[in-house]
């Protein structure tokens, strides 16, 4: 298997990689005279499953919100399908295919599950503020449309039991569920899970893995996650950047992460003498 | 204007015909169907082909997919069982052949099963949460080439037994999901399945045809496995004579028509599934309607509003539980009228609420209309009539003699009680009807029950009240897969909780020897498949056939009630009768107590294991600000004990009234520390309790309960879902229950 190199390669369980889908290059981000992330370059390629470990206070959300175009990074450039990304509002960011989902839970808790997730094919709606407020011409049709892919999203989350309960009455891991929901009714080229299994207990935490895994098979969608259960990002992702106080101290296929002294040293602590 | 309602409802009383007039009717329209189509129809095909030609444009069945009720027509349905059919033929079917079929309630899963029937060979539903070693035995036993999955959970575990079961040639799966990756030489989407027979139909239609065409009333229609409360599970052989015979009975007895709806939501390989959804939807052309998802059952229910239904025991609790929880948290005002309309529909609804039989005619003709308005016209003129004249009178009245035409009126109430008492009640009735009992049944999904059955198990007299006196017609049936479910069921009016009704028509039931009832009927099985010894030992060269429960007939009504298992119902040490179940039964009917396991045969006192219900002793508890953290936790809490043991001495005071079985008094329980569980094999996956086996796996538990001690420590094997293995440690608390004396040793030391 060719990791390194940016061809084409099909992995041992039939998924096809392809060439590099977005690239970090040289990313910079300053807080005053914090430096949160220091010059580092990873690349993320179409249909893989890339994760960003670190211990706490490493970077790793700052990483991904410079990644949803939350934040512009200081120094450096994004690269997207191959040319640099001019700075974006996260909204714009969206559009072109990058959805995420969050660390803590953010969705609308009064508001249904079906709602909610109705909200991620905002940015596919072209109907006019009248039209929705009334429900009428262009807004009727385009609603038909946009519910037959959030029940799709529904039916492959199955969460269908819960689709008209308000989502602040919901157990944690359906909540999280519903967030995963949401951002694949953005039909996303780029899903970025921020610390998707954070909370949960083992059960919840298989049936998110699997969620995770079909999403990418499914629908071949490109996932980058941040995620502390060290068990859980060997087994599901491709490739691992590894992250320390900022800076990138390791990246590769699971194998090779692990058995890197320096992340050993990070993550075990190494007696400093 | 308050006097109109009962006006109107007299009128309606009177004008709607009397319930024998009904039946009459009933009897004829069945009669004709019969005379216009007899002989032909005896096989699942051949009625499908009839409903084809007589509702072909009437919905068949519907199923709730990506939030829409989606409908197929006797028409569409009968297509796509064609297809399928001859996808069927086209990998090389044979005659005779067994075809497993392993889902939850989808159309497909029903089409493929009729599928299997028209290409002459054997369907095999078989229980969908079964584990892997539980399907091998029975797919060994069946021995299936075909076996049709629902999903890719089915299709793995069906994978994983090939190892040990080399006959299984074809897998086929309904749902895509999950099945991209996997190797496709002998799995087949059950789609593909039926492209390919209409593509190939016209190399298989004539051999089809004839296949379909052979079915005779002696060709078996389906093979069913019994859950196996005793040991391994047995392939119950039924022929078409067994399930049509039997659902044509049942439909003319309930009077069922073809605008029934029914949710299709109990497990397919259940014997009740299969009458209900094939035998006598395919009989009476009725829509069967398949739920989303099992989660959603309760919302899909709303949703169709059967008016035909079945559910154990179990199901209705629940519901009952969650409302009763739901009560407790309304507003003053909203339990002030629910406690006053429960109350009172407890002595009325029986009388007022059922539902009526509908006449068939589906236009009324111009005559009955003028008829209708006629009475109506009179009973509004009557009763204004009325209402004025008494106003009248009544001021006229309080002119002449003020205070005593306010000591009258005051003592008259508020309606003057104008009317008998019966009208009154029927009013008082009607606006519970607007107020509670018909939001309450719409909650529920119940609003146009017709007929509603239970059976299984024992349900609890408050239960069955409640549900009776919303107007809803619950009524109980006995029955067993080897009769194809019916043996006896209560015709209404004449239904009481404690009986489980009078035989069906075409069913003989008699009482053996030891108490055991016997039945022998149309619907009696052909035999296990292949294990003659169990054939012989339960149905006799007659076609007696052993139900292994006892019983009896009530002198006066002919109701049958049922005790225990025959086999369970056993000796005390001191001789008198232990009946377990019955006891059991008691304590399961307070909504705490989920589960019960009574033991006492041949020892001088009996003892329980108890499970309490969680989402009743959990709301318990947050009502109360107890804190648990698991069940475990909530079940060992001192104050749950003190609730169950005041439970326990109540059941002890009831059961001390009956003279034969006041033996069976608990002296000492203990609240177990985790559910029991099919998965554990400590249940069927029916939920019912296997005595023996937790007799056995809990031995160090009974040993506690008899040798005097305190508490126990104890060390469970438990598997979770996914068959993995994990271990629970407890120490358990046993207590002593309050034991009343027996009322005849009351009476004679007095």
């Amino acid at each position: 298997m060719n990791v390194m190199s940016n061809d084409p390669y099909t992995t041992a369980d039939g998924r096809r990689i392809g060439g590099v889908l977005m690239e970090m290059k040289n990313i910079t981000l300053r807080f005053g005279g914090v430096v949160a992330i220091k010059d580092i370059s990873f690349d993320i390629r179409e249909g893989e499953i890339r994760a960003i470990i670190g211990p706490n206070g490493a970077g790793k959300s700052s990483m991904l919100n410079v990644m949803s175009g939350f934040y512009t990074p200081t120094e450096g450039e994004v690269w997207f399908e191959g040319c640099p990304r001019p700075q974006m509002r996260p909204y714009q960011v969206a559009r072109q295919g990058i959805a995420r989902t969050f660390q803590n839970i953010a969705l609308f808790q009064g508001m249904s599950t079906l709602d909610n997730i109705m909200t991620g094919r905002i940015t596919r709606m072209n109907s006019n503020l009248l039209n929705q407020a009334l429900w009428w011409g262009k807004a009727e049709a385009e609603e038909t449309v946009h519910r037959e892919a959030v029940e799709k999203i529904i039916d492959f989350l199955e969460i269908q039991h819960i689709r008209k309960t308000p989502v602040g009455r919901l157990p944690y891991g359906l909540q999280k569920r519903v967030e995963l929901g949401r951002a694949l009714a953005a039909e996303p080229r780029i899903l970025l899970l921020d610390e998707p299994m954070a909370g949960m207990n083992v059960e919840e935490k298989e049936d998110m893995c699997r969620f995770i895994l079909d999403v990418n098979d499914e629908f071949g969608t490109t996932i980058a996650l941040i995620e502390h259960d060290m068990g859980v990002v060997m087994d599901l992702s491709d490739r691992v950047v590894v992250m320390d106080y900022g800076k990138k101290i390791g990246d590769g296929t699971p194998d090779e992460v692990r058995s890197n002294p320096e992340v050993i040293d990070a993550y075990l602590g190494v007696s400093h003498d | 204007m308050i006097a109109f309602p009962p006006f109107f409802g007299a009128g309606s009383l009177c004008l709607t015909p009397g319930r024998e007039q009904c039946r009459a009717l009933h009897r004829e329209e069945i009669l004709l169907s019969q005379s216009a189509s007899a002989g032909e129809l005896c096989s699942i095909p051949a009625l499908l082909a009839r409903n084809v030609r007589e509702y072909g444009n009437r919905p068949a069945y519907r199923e709730k997919e990506f939030g829409i009720w989606q409908s197929w027509t006797w028409g569409e349905a009968a297509d796509e069982i064609r297809a399928m059919a001859l996808g069927f033929m086209a990998l090389g079917l044979e005659r005779g052949e067994h075809v497993a079929v392993i889902g939850r309630n989808r159309p497909a899963h029903y089409w493929a099963m009729v599928a299997v029937q028209m290409c002459g060979a054997v369907p095999v539903p078989l229980y969908q949460d079964a584990v892997a070693e539980e399907m091998a035995y029975v797919l060994d036993h069946c021995g299936a080439r075909f076996v049709v999955c629902g999903d890719q959970e089915q299709v793995d575990k069906v994978i994983e037994v090939q190892d040990k079961i080399h006959h299984i040639e074809h897998v086929l799966y309904n749902d895509k999901r999950g099945m991209r990756k996997y190797d496709h030489t002998h799995l087949h989407w059950l789609h593909d399945i039926g492209a390919e027979g209409r593509a190939a139909h016209a190399r298989f239609e004539p051999e089809l045809d004839r296949r379909t065409a052979e079915l005779t009333w002696d060709h078996t229609c389906v093979m069913l496995y019994t859950s196996g409360t005793t040991g391994k599970p047995k392939g119950v052989v039924l022929s078409n004579r067994n399930i049509l015979e039997t659902a044509r009975a049942s439909v003319e007895f309930d009077h069922l028509g073809q605008d029934e709806e029914v949710l299709a939501y109990l497990p397919m390989a259940w014997v009740g599934d299969f009458i209900f959804s094939m035998g006598q939807a395919m009989y009476a052309g009725f829509c069967v309607n398949c739920p989303e998802s099992p989660e959603t059952m309760m919302t899909d229910l709303r949703e169709i509003g059967p008016t035909y239904f079945f559910a154990p025991p179990r199901i209705f609790e629940t519901m009952l539980t969650n409302v009763m929880i739901r009560m407790e948290d309304a507003g003053d005002l909203k339990h002030a009228l629910f406690k006053y309309f429960m109350d009172f529909a407890k002595t009325t609804g029986e009388e007022y609420g059922m539902p009526r039989y509908r006449t068939k005619r589906s236009r009324p003709t111009l005559r009955r209309r003028f008829r209708w308005f006629y009475r109506y016209a009179m009973g509004i003129g009557f009763a204004l009539e009325t209402l004025v004249e008494n106003t009248v009178r009544g001021f006229f009245a309080r002119l002449r003699h003020p205070l005593e035409a306010r000591k009258h009126f005051r003592a008259r109430g508020p309606l003057l009680n104008l009317y008998p008492r019966p009208l009154r009640d029927y009013f008082n009735y009607r606006t519970g009807d607007v107020l509670i009992y018909g939001p309450l049944k719409n909650t529920l999904g119940l609003s146009r029950i017709r007929v509603a059955y239970t059976a299984g198990e024992a349900i609890g007299p408050e239960i069955f009240e409640f549900y009776r006196s919303l107007g809803i017609n619950l009524k109980q049936l006995y029955g067993q897969t080897e009769a194809s479910v019916f043996i006896t069921q209560q015709p209404d009016g004449e239904v009481r909780s404690d009986t489980v009704g009078v035989p069906s028509p075409g069913v003989e039931v008699k009482i053996g020897e030891n108490g055991e009832v016997y039945y022998r009927s149309p619907g009696t099985f052909v035999k296990y498949y292949k294990n003659p010894e169990s054939t012989a030992d339960t149905k006799d060269p007659e076609g007696w056939v052993a139900t292994g429960d006892a019983g009896f007939f009530e002198d006066v009504t002919g109701h049958l009630r049922i005790i225990d298992r025959a086999k369970d119902v056993g000796k005390m040490a001191d001789g008198s009768l232990f009946a377990p179940k019955y006891v059991e039964n008691k304590l399961k009917f307070y909504p705490d107590i989920l589960e019960a396991v009574v033991f006492g045969a041949g020892r001088e006192t009996c003892t329980a294991f108890i499970n309490i219900d969680l989402t009743a002793v959990g709301n318990w508890a947050e009502r109360n600000n107890i804190a648990y953290a698991s069940y475990q936790e909530l079940a060992a809490h001192p104050r749950v004990l003190e609730t169950i043991g005041a439970h326990v001495a109540e059941v002890n005071r009831s059961v001390a009234e009956d003279d034969i079985l006041s033996g069976c008094q608990i002296h000492r329980f203990l609240v177990l520390h985790k559910e029991l569980d099919a998965d554990d094999g400590e249940m069927t996956r029916t939920r019912k309790v296997r005595r023996n086996i937790i007799a056995e796996k809990y031995a160090d538990l009974v040993a506690a309960l008899y040798d005097g001690s305190e508490s126990v420590y104890t060390e469970t094997e438990v598997t979770y879902e996914d068959g993995r293995k994990g271990r629970i440690k407890a120490t358990l608390q046993i207590c002593d229950a309050a034991v009343e004396n027996p009322k005849h040793k009351r009476q004679e030391a007095a």
